[in-house]
């Protein structure tokens, strides 16, 4: 069988103020469906830009390697269009909105996506039926559906917020870019139940963070080390243990 | 990345094919010969069947209108206007005007209902929406080039004593209450465009509410120009007594056609004591093509008095359409603690120009005034935001705030702000904010992750700068103008 | 789009005389220029709030070719006597628009010529937009010269301008000056208008500072009671270079300060902030046209007017963003505390964009001082002149902390509490 998603040789730069920044360099990744794996490494790694890539993001220039995606060549796709493919990104930090309502944001979401999966639109009163169960079981506050999309929110809301979205797009790969929330445990267990209820034959994670903490709630099949923009070391869930306790320069002095 | 080149083509592709309301009405009209002069006025007046002191009116404001010169100062730029090249009046023809809506010629009828103006009114009624409760009918005035061609539920308003009629027809009916209020607000010379359309002003709305009386449903005129090489000089006057209260919608469309056409409006409002005018506006006049050829000139002159105490005028305008727009709906405050506001959203694109914003003049004590303006500049428009907040030496105690914000999509547009702050009184209080910025990638990519096209997207965000304007529209406007915004600016990303 | 109308009959006739005998193209080019518009009246755009009728009706002479000496050794003493770190410093001073070598003490860093010696006029102002400029290029007679090399930190310079003019004297000087900073150099330039009784003072100062140098400007207008003082400052700046501009109008029955700041390339930044602190009768105009004409640019501007008696404000500030001038950043604000019921402030904040990634934002407010902030000090027992003058000096406190130069922000608040008496309405 062919892989979920199939990563492989990515090379991606950025031009910022003008000089250009080789970010990714020979990413090379496969994750089976059905499987969480997470990605860990120290700060300017390119674990970030790796997430941004996978969705789309303008700023960055692919300038080698391939992504497969359920056998669909995704950097050839539109940020929507990955979307509607099933890739959902968990931001680090969720973008404001102002004046843009968040059931009404996320209910022409949803539809967009249900209208490009072949699925009927949901009316006004059957998208707030289910906008509100979801937002019950996150335990979020009934008015934050009337709030404008992230304005003023916390920061446990706004992740709140982005599993919401998660639970309603239905996405069948999910990246979750953790790397700044690892402080607020509350909200790690927002984020990793948000994963635990989704996980099924048919959906994968790929979640980047370097905190133990949220791979207690969040049990992970697959670890992957990345440093200096590659993927240097893989293994089991033991890896992240071994990570949390003697820290990553003993890998990363190995690796070089 | 070739993604975005491709998203970027396909939204070229849109183009501005998008004007939805350009096509045209076949019917036979009655034409007045083309330009202006004494025998063109008197036409117009004898075909309205007006009183002498009409005439006479009419004839002052052309003589003043010769002596003035059209403004320069705007921020848009057009060739000179051939006065002479104008029809000034145009009406479908029929044997007298229609008593009632059966007598209406069935084209009109037909015009209207193709543009979504529901000119029956059981067809009204129809339209519930589940769980909202009852939606409330709107009366109707159908303007079509120089005629009203039907006013609807008329009886409903008599009864609940509102005069609600064309304009030409109050002048007939209702003599008194026109005379006394007809350009005292707007004097005929108050500008080049208010003396054109004091001279040759031909239909329009009238609406008078007496005292105490909650105008028992909105109000709307629908205005249509339709004939080739026609201005539309249309009038409006809305008196409402002392506690009384109106709501009042403005709609307009136009053929797409490759010349220039104007639009010379003049609306005159008057509220008195505890008096409240509410008076919105859907502009939506044909802006010319991509190219910049053809599309209205709206040069218009809208002033609200807030005669008395405690009474209060509110402008709410949404400007998408018209090649070049020229409008600064303005509010004289003279009774005490009485309250104007001013919400606006202009759209430009293409090659549309706006010059738009409001006055507050502050001449009572306590009088207070708001102001939100969003301007969107796209394509290779420019939009200006001009305003005036005056605080005179009587006014104590007067407050302003003024928010300007504007948003450019694209480098090839503009975007201004000249506000004018003039204050007299130190027991004032003025305050004036103005922000020009983009579309953020971060917002757009937020959106489009979720599934959001780049359109849909920039819509989204578009309607969310809005937002402050557009909660002021009465619910079947707000949905109207948030599609509009959409459709206005389709072609305008990448 | 003004329009400008001639208007010979107007305030340009009061210099008909001295503009027929000018000689030399650039100054016969101005006066055509001149003929053709006029000095602007009201209805000239840039002029909306304030007219040229102060200047009166007779005819503008030249000024005597001598001065009193001791009257200006007496303001020379005043303005030196109000900071005790000005007589230190070394000075250029003019008296009625002429060089005064036995008042002036030079520097070396800095290289001083005179406009009288080289009849340079320089390139950034314009006689042909600006009527004021032009009748300045026809008639000046003198101004200084400064530049300071690539890389020398020439530190601070006191420009002394004198007018002194009698009660109903009628003459006015139009000095020209300019200010050349090359690449890295830098100088804290303290210009003092200062003077007595009636006069016309019509400067023009054309600047230019180089990559990444830095010219700090502070320009005091403490002119005599009843004259006219209209200074237009064109300045350049290039590369990573700084223009960081404060204006006081405290003195003088007409008061002007006109900045075109042009952002020439990338990462340069302009400030141009001010203070009017205005009674009686007298009229204070701070106008200012900040064009940014680079990408990455900052512009920064605060303007805080206090107004009593009669008094009238006026402030006129532009942004312009050309399409290329990306990233931009400007702010602005302007705000006015009115003491008196008879004062008013005009404002015009005007954002003028043709580039769509950039930050702009403007501000402006009117109000009077807070009653609740009042009675809250007084009844803590200040009396009341006091807690007004108290919270004036607080409305007014941040905007001239803008003041880099200790000295310059010392003499600013010296003349700023000389003014007095401001507790009682006029």
């Amino acid at each position: 069988m062919s892989q979920f998603l199939e990563i492989s040789g990515l090379n991606a730069r950025i031009d910022a103020d003008g000089q250009e920044k080789q970010i990714l360099r020979g990413v090379d990744l496969s994750i089976p469906p059905g499987e969480v794996h997470v990605i860990m490494g120290p700060n300017g790694s390119g674990k970030s830009t790796l997430s941004y890539v996978l969705a789309g993001r303008e700023d960055y220039e692919v300038t080698a390697g391939s992504v497969l995606f359920k056998g669909q060549d995704l950097l050839a796709m539109a940020p929507e269009e990955r979307a509607a493919a099933g890739l959902f990104l968990a931001f680090q930090s969720p973008v404001e909105l102002p004046g843009v309502n968040n059931a009404n944001f996320l209910r022409t979401a949803v539809n967009a996506v249900r209208r490009a999966r072949g699925q009927e639109e949901l009316d006004a009163v059957a998208f707030l039926k289910l906008a509100r169960e979801a937002a019950k079981t996150l335990s979020m506050a009934p008015d934050m559906l009337k709030r404008n999309v992230n304005v003023g929110f916390s920061g446990g809301e706004k992740k709140r917020n982005e599993v919401l979205q998660m639970t309603l797009l239905q996405p069948s790969f999910a990246i979750l870019d953790e790397t700044d929330s690892g402080l607020d445990v509350d909200a790690l267990r927002v984020v990793a139940e948000g994963v635990n209820r989704l996980r099924a034959p048919t959906f994968s994670a790929l979640v980047i963070t370097h905190h133990q903490k949220l791979l207690d709630y969040l049990v992970p099949d697959r670890i992957h080390v990345m440093a200096r923009g590659r993927i240097i070391l893989s293994g089991g869930p033991e890896l992240a243990r071994q990570i949390d306790q003697e820290g990553y320069a003993k890998f990363l002095s190995e690796a070089a | 990345m070739p993604v975005a080149t491709e998203t970027k083509e396909a939204v070229e592709k849109l183009g501005q094919s998008t004007y939805k309301w350009g096509f045209e009405t076949d019917i036979e009209m009655d034409l007045a010969p083309k330009g202006l002069n004494e025998d063109i006025i008197r036409l117009i007046s004898s075909r309205k069947e007006e009183p002498g002191w009409m005439l006479e009116w009419r004839l002052a404001a052309f003589r003043t209108w010769q002596s003035m010169e059209d403004p320069k100062w705007a921020k848009v730029s057009y060739p000179p206007i051939d006065y002479q090249d104008i029809h000034y009046y145009a009406a479908p023809r029929s044997k007298a005007g229609p008593k009632s809506l059966d007598e209406v010629d069935p084209a009109l009828l037909k015009t209207y209902e193709k543009l979504g103006i529901p000119l029956h009114e059981q067809a009204l009624l129809a339209g519930v929406e589940p769980g909202e409760g009852e939606r409330l009918p709107v009366a109707v005035d159908a303007v079509f080039d120089s005629v009203s061609v039907a006013t609807t539920f008329r009886k409903t308003l008599a009864e609940a004593g509102v005069i609600f009629c064309p304009i030409s027809e109050a002048i007939r009916e209702h003599p008194d209450l026109v005379r006394r209020y007809l350009g005292s607000v707007v004097p005929a010379g108050d500008n080049f465009y208010s003396a054109l359309n004091s001279a040759v002003f031909t239909d329009g709305s009238f609406v008078y509410v007496p005292k105490g009386v909650r105008c028992p449903m909105e109000l709307s005129t629908y205005f249509r120009i339709n004939a080739r090489n026609t201005g539309q000089f249309e009038r409006t006057l809305i008196v409402v007594e002392e506690g009384a209260s109106v709501s009042y919608l403005e709609g307009c469309t136009a053929p797409m056609r490759d010349e220039n056409q104007l639009h010379a409006a003049v609306v005159e409002l008057v509220a008195m004591d505890d008096a409240s005018i509410k008076y919105s506006t859907v502009q939506n006049w044909y802006p010319g093509d991509e190219e910049g050829r053809g599309g209205i000139y709206n040069f218009v002159t809208k002033r609200g008095a807030c005669r008395g105490a405690r009474s209060k005028i509110s402008w709410t305008q949404v400007e998408t359409g018209s090649a070049i727009t020229w409008k600064y709906p303005s509010c004289i405050l003279q009774g005490e603690g009485s309250v104007g506001e001013f919400y606006s959203v202009a759209v430009t694109n293409n090659c549309q120009q706006a010059d738009t914003g409001t006055k507050m003049i502050h001449l009572g004590r306590n009088t207070r005034s708001t102001i939100i303006a969003k301007t969107i500049s796209a394509g290779r428009s420019d939009s200006t935001y001009r305003g005036l907040v005056r605080v005179q030496p009587k006014a104590s105690g007067a407050r302003n705030f003024t928010q300007c914000d504007s948003l450019l999509i694209g480098d090839k547009c503009g975007a201004h702000t000249v506000p004018y702050i003039e204050c007299r009184n130190m027991a004032a209080r003025v305050e004036h904010e103005a922000t020009t910025s983009k579309i953020s990638e971060d917002q757009l990519f937020y959106c489009r992750q979720r599934g959001l096209s780049e359109e849909d997207a920039v819509g989204l965000i578009v309607n969310g700068f809005c937002r402050d304007v557009l909660k002021e529209l009465p619910m079947e406007f707000a949905v109207e103008a948030q599609k509009l915004l959409q459709i206005s600016l389709e072609g305008s990303v990448g | 789009m003004n329009t400008i109308s001639p208007d010979r009959s107007g305030p340009l006739a009061l210099f008909s005389q001295r503009l027929e005998g000018v000689a030399g193209a650039e100054r016969q080019q101005a006066v055509a220029a001149l003929q053709r518009v006029g000095l602007p009246s009201r209805r000239v755009e840039a002029w909306k709030y304030t007219a040229l009728r102060a200047l009166g009706q007779t005819s503008l002479a030249a000024p005597a070719a001598t001065y009193d000496v001791m009257a200006a050794r007496a303001v020379l003493d005043d303005v030196l006597a109000a900071q005790d770190t000005l007589a230190g410093l070394p000075r250029l001073v003019f008296v009625n628009g002429r060089h005064a070598p036995e008042l002036s003490v030079l520097s070396e860093a800095i290289k001083v010529t005179f406009f009288v010696d080289t009849l340079r006029f320089g390139t950034a102002a314009a006689p042909d937009r600006d009527p004021l400029v032009a009748l300045n290029t026809a008639l000046a007679e003198d101004g200084a010269q400064m530049q300071v090399e690539a890389g020398v930190d020439a530190g601070a310079l006191l420009l002394l301008s004198i007018g002194l003019g009698g009660q109903d004297s009628t003459f006015s000087f139009h000095p020209r000056h300019a200010v050349v900073l090359e690449a890295g150099a830098r100088l804290a330039l303290l210009c003092v208008q200062a003077g007595q009784g009636a006069y016309f003072h019509n400067p023009v100062t054309d600047i230019s500072v180089g990559n990444g140098a830095a010219l700090e400007h502070v320009t005091l207008q403490l002119e005599g009671d009843a004259a006219v003082s209209l200074g237009t400052v064109y300045a350049n700046v290039a590369g990573e270079g700084v223009y960081d501009s404060f204006a006081l109008g405290v003195d003088g029955l007409l008061l002007r300060h006109e900045v075109h700041a042009r952002l020439g390339a990338s990462r340069a930044a302009v400030h141009v902030n001010g203070v009017q602190r205005l009674g009686a009768t007298q009229v204070g105009d701070m106008t200012s046209v900040i064009t940014h004409a680079a990408p990455d640019c900052i512009s920064r501007q605060t303007v805080r007017n206090v107004l009593d008696g009669h008094a009238r404000g006026v402030f006129q500030g532009k942004v312009l963003v050309e399409q290329i001038a990306q990233k931009t950043d400007g702010y602005q604000m302007n705000q006015a505390l009115l003491l008196s019921p008879d004062a008013e402030i005009d404002a015009k904040p005007e954002l003028e964009i043709y580039a769509d990634d950039v930050r702009c934002s403007h501000g402006a407010t009117v109000g009077a001082l807070d009653d609740e902030q009042l009675f809250y000090l007084r009844s803590r027992g200040v009396p009341e002149a006091q807690a007004r003058q108290m919270l004036i000096e607080a409305f007014l406190d941040e905007t001239l902390a803008l003041i880099a130069h200790e000295g310059a922000q010392a003499l600013c608040r010296a003349m700023l509490a000389r003014k007095g008496g401001v507790g009682a309405s006029a």
